[in-house]
């Protein structure tokens, strides 16, 4: 009954919808949209910022040097107008764009890029993402409290900011792109203290006009934003607190223009089924990838033969099945958005007899007694489930830990508590689609400490040199070279097997009829979830 | 009297106190490091460390009891480990719709309770009494999750009657308070019940109807304002019930009180945030209880203090 009575209306709306702009560039501007999240926003403040929620929130109140090509992962310049490179790969130098003012009137200076580097990796700031700027030089001096100022950072003159880094680093450009580099003004971080995250100003598209604690917060056109013709919305009123489900029925209503969240799996099915809905579905990938982590530290993962077993017991297009299809299966670490993955590497085949086998040559033929790890929320404890059976197959018993997110965090950290770990609902999400994102934390040796991420605890001290051999050539041109070096590091990993790789999730989200644009920026690979900058409204145009 | 009130400001005191020693204990003990959550997946060791240092969280137990708890005799609940915002302003923020989903919910736990249990106690042992009697033990034991997304579905997604979420209007209050109100609805209903089976076999009663009373005079003068009394002293303990409740009605309804704060604090171990909610609620069910003790004897002067 529900689908008689809206018909008209959407079909009105597709009417009016039928000359619409396909690019953002030639949209009218005007309109607004309301946006819903399952969680608060916790802070603004783009130094301290790390949720699903505030992420894309903050890249349009605030902006960096360097930004993305809206809907894609390729680097342009932002408030730099343009960089040059030192010939020893150390020093960049960024001229900046002229004329761009905060959103408090003042214009933004060489001065406010150093302040906000300095501030984001200050002990005191606490920030979540000062480990990314480790490369700057002085950043050890400043991370331990010796100094206050990062002294690779000089301001040339207004317009012109240097940045001599200790190592050539090749993501450099990447981490000036992510939002803990965003530019702050000085004197409103130091008005407002701890509080500048309910405070925040910057200068980009949005301003914040308001917030309501616990109940919604709404963006307004920045009028003065530098680039022209940008946003396109007059306003974005953000809801938080909705379930996802809730926030479907709304928006089928016509109550929602965009569930933050996207299509929750128990819904899937049934909107892709709707007749006047399921256009407006966009699906894109995601640079992610959910594995299975065998701990190499606490027998019998330590042994090679029991570990490339498990990587051959397990379905992973049955799991791709228990959530209804919303991934593509994995054979690797990278997900295949990334540059650096190998299209034509076959992984380890589906064999459970094989598997057996390899079990009994390594002296398990009666198989053994294990735990599994896994992060209690749907579809998690299922997924779990499916890859206790693959294991039950081949003879290994695996009682399953389901736990909050923190204590499986927490299991994962210690060296001695969790030998297998099921990596859902925390896999990693690259901070910026370079292959060495998916290294260091989670692979690499640095991350195979105390409180670490790298669960497996695998620790390859010749792949940690390669990876800092591929991360120093900075020369543009070597580029396919410092590719295939990545791409031979993760093959290698998967020959030592301290995960079993099961799928790259697939982003599922919805749009009403009320707001349009280019379907990528939806699905924004980089501005996650959503590039609000560039959605217009219908009704406008 | 005033010695007695004196002595159960006294102990609740104390109780606030037992109760802040027990959740700071738990929240201690839990096997999950606050430093390392703030900190992110990709800070290094020194940065964890350095975030515990500031925090305090390096320092022993008794001692960071003690400071918090020096803290919170000043009024000062702490920051946010992760929202960095006060946590005083955070609750203050969302206290206003708790306490207002709370009152709603009284409101219909009382006109629903209170008339079925009249309705029961009037026509006893008939089908009507034995229907309302399954109806009341379904409604006292059904999962307050279920019954919100049950409302949720037919009064608001199937027949349009209210709005599916949010809050505002008065419009968004009935279905949360609604459930919220359902399940002591059921428990007034009994005792409403038996209450005035109790009070109509009462020789006063008896006497008015020989003194020719109408039945409805002797119902509204004599029965149900005797047989509710005992009632009304109850709605102090109720707020306690309320406050297990509200973390899930507001979850299911998107209601912007401190159920769902604390929700989202516990999911990301925000220490500050789930000791101050913990302690706010802790506060309300102490001092409702002491409120039911002090007007329990002045509807029935039969309840003597000692």
């Amino acid at each position: 009954m529900k689908k008689h009575l809206l018909a008209p209306v959407a079909l009105a709306v597709l009417g009016l919808a039928a000359p619409l702009p396909l690019l953002a560039d030639d949209a009218a501007n005007g309109g607004s949209m309301i946006v819903t999240y399952k969680d608060d926003v916790s802070t603004l403040d783009p130094a301290i910022g790390y949720d699903w929620q505030n992420w894309s929130m903050i890249k349009s109140l605030f902006d960096g040097l360097m930004d993305y090509k809206p809907g894609t992962t390729e680097l342009v310049s932002d408030l730099a107008e343009s960089h040059t490179l030192s010939d020893d790969g150390l020093t960049y130098t960024f001229t900046l764009r002229e004329g761009v003012t905060f959103h408090n009137g003042r214009v933004m200076t060489a001065e406010d890029v150093k302040y906000s580097l300095d501030r984001v990796t200050n002990p005191e700031t606490q920030s979540p993402g000062a480990g990314f700027f480790g490369s700057i030089a002085g950043f050890d001096a400043v991370a331990s409290g010796e100094a206050d100022s990062l002294s690779g950072v000089t301001v040339v003159d207004p317009q012109t900011i240097s940045i001599t880094l200790s190592r050539p680093d090749a993501t450099f450009l990447h981490v000036m792109a992510i939002n803990f580099s965003s530019v702050v003004p000085k004197e409103v971080v130091e008005e407002f203290g701890e509080d500048f995250g309910k405070n925040p100003v910057g200068t980009g598209a949005f301003e914040l006009s308001d917030w309501t604690l616990g109940q919604h917060l709404i963006f307004s056109r920045n009028e003065d934003y530098w680039k022209e013709g940008l946003p396109n919305l007059d306003q974005i009123t953000f809801e938080v607190g909705q379930e996802p489900v809730v926030a479907l029925l709304r928006l089928q209503q016509g109550e929602v223009d965009i569930p933050g969240d996207g299509i929750p799996p128990a819904k899937f099915v049934e909107v892709s089924n709707d007749e006047q809905f399921k256009d407006f579905i966009i699906e894109g990938g995601q640079l992610q990838t959910g594995y299975i982590t065998m701990n190499v530290k606490m027998p019998p993962f330590d042994n090679l033969a029991v570990r490339q077993a498990v990587n051959m017991a397990i379905n992973k297009e049955r799991i791709v099945r228990v959530i209804n299809g919303r991934a593509v299966v994995a054979n690797q670490p990278l997900p295949p958005t990334m540059p650096g993955y190998a299209p034509d590497y076959k992984g380890y085949p589906y064999d459970p007899e094989a598997a057996k086998s390899l079990l009994a040559d390594a002296g398990f033929a009666d198989g053994f007694e294990t735990e599994l790890y896994v992060y209690n929320t749907d579809p998690n404890p299922r997924i779990a489930q499916s890859i206790q059976q693959d294991l039950k197959a081949i003879g290994i018993d695996a009682s399953i830990k389901s736990l909050a997110q923190a204590n499986v965090i927490a299991a994962g950290g210690e060296p001695d508590q969790a030998p297998m770990i099921w990596s859902g609902g925390m896999a990693w999400i690259a901070d910026f689609p370079d292959p060495s994102n998916f290294y260091g934390p989670i692979l690499g040796c640095a991350g195979a400490v105390p409180g670490g991420w790298n669960w497996a605890w695998y620790c390859n001290e010749e792949l940690d040199a390669k990876a800092i051999e591929a991360d120093g050539m900075t020369d543009p041109a070597k580029s396919a070279e410092r590719e295939q070096m990545w791409r031979e590091i993760y093959l290698s990993i998967m020959e030592d097997a301290p995960w079993v790789p099961v799928f790259n999730e697939q982003r599922f989200t919805m749009r009403s009829p009320a707001v349009g644009g280019e379907d990528a920026i939806f699905v924004d690979p980089v501005h996650v979830p959503v590039n609000y900058d560039y959605v217009f409204s219908t009704a406008a145009q | 009297m005033s010695v007695h009130l004196l002595r159960r400001v006294v102990e609740s005191l104390l109780i606030l106190l037992g109760i802040s020693v027990v959740t700071f204990l738990l929240l201690y003990l839990l096997p999950a490091d606050p430093a390392r959550q703030i900190a992110g997946r990709s800070a290094t060791v020194q940065t964890v460390e350095n975030i515990r240092e500031q925090l305090g969280l390096n320092l022993p137990l008794y001692q960071q009891y003690w400071h918090y708890l020096t803290n919170l005799l000043q009024g000062d609940l702490g920051r946010s480990y992760l929202q960095k915002t006060e946590v005083s302003e955070l609750i203050a923020a969302r206290l206003p719709a708790t306490l207002l989903l709370m009152a709603g919910a009284i409101v219909c736990e009382l006109i629903i309770g209170l008339t079925l249990g009249v309705i029961s106690a009037l026509w006893r042992n008939s089908r009507t009494d034995r229907v309302l009697t399954v109806l009341s033990f379904t409604s006292v034991s059904a999962p307050q999750f279920v019954i919100g997304i049950l409302l949720l579905y037919v009064f608001a997604v199937k027949l349009h009657w209210a709005p599916i979420s949010g809050y505002g209007t008065f419009a968004h209050l009935v279905l949360p308070a609604l459930t919220l109100g359902i399940l002591g609805a059921g428990w007034y209903a009994r005792m409403m019940r038996s209450s005035m089976i109790d009070v109509l076999e009462k020789d006063y009663v008896r006497t008015a109807r020989s003194k020719g009373l109408s039945r409805g005079r002797i119902l509204f003068r004599h029965v149900i304002p005797n047989a509710i009394l005992p009632i009304i002293a109850m709605i102090g303990i109720d707020i306690g019930m309320f406050m297990s409740g509200i973390v899930v009605v507001e979850s299911v309804f998107s209601w912007p009180g401190i159920g769902q704060l604390a929700w989202q604090a516990i999911q990301r171990v925000d220490i500050p945030i789930i000791m101050g909610v913990t302690l706010v609620s802790a506060c309300a069910i102490v001092v409702g209880n002491l409120l039911a003790d002090m007007v329990a004897p002045l509807v029935d002067p039969r309840i003597r203090v000692r």
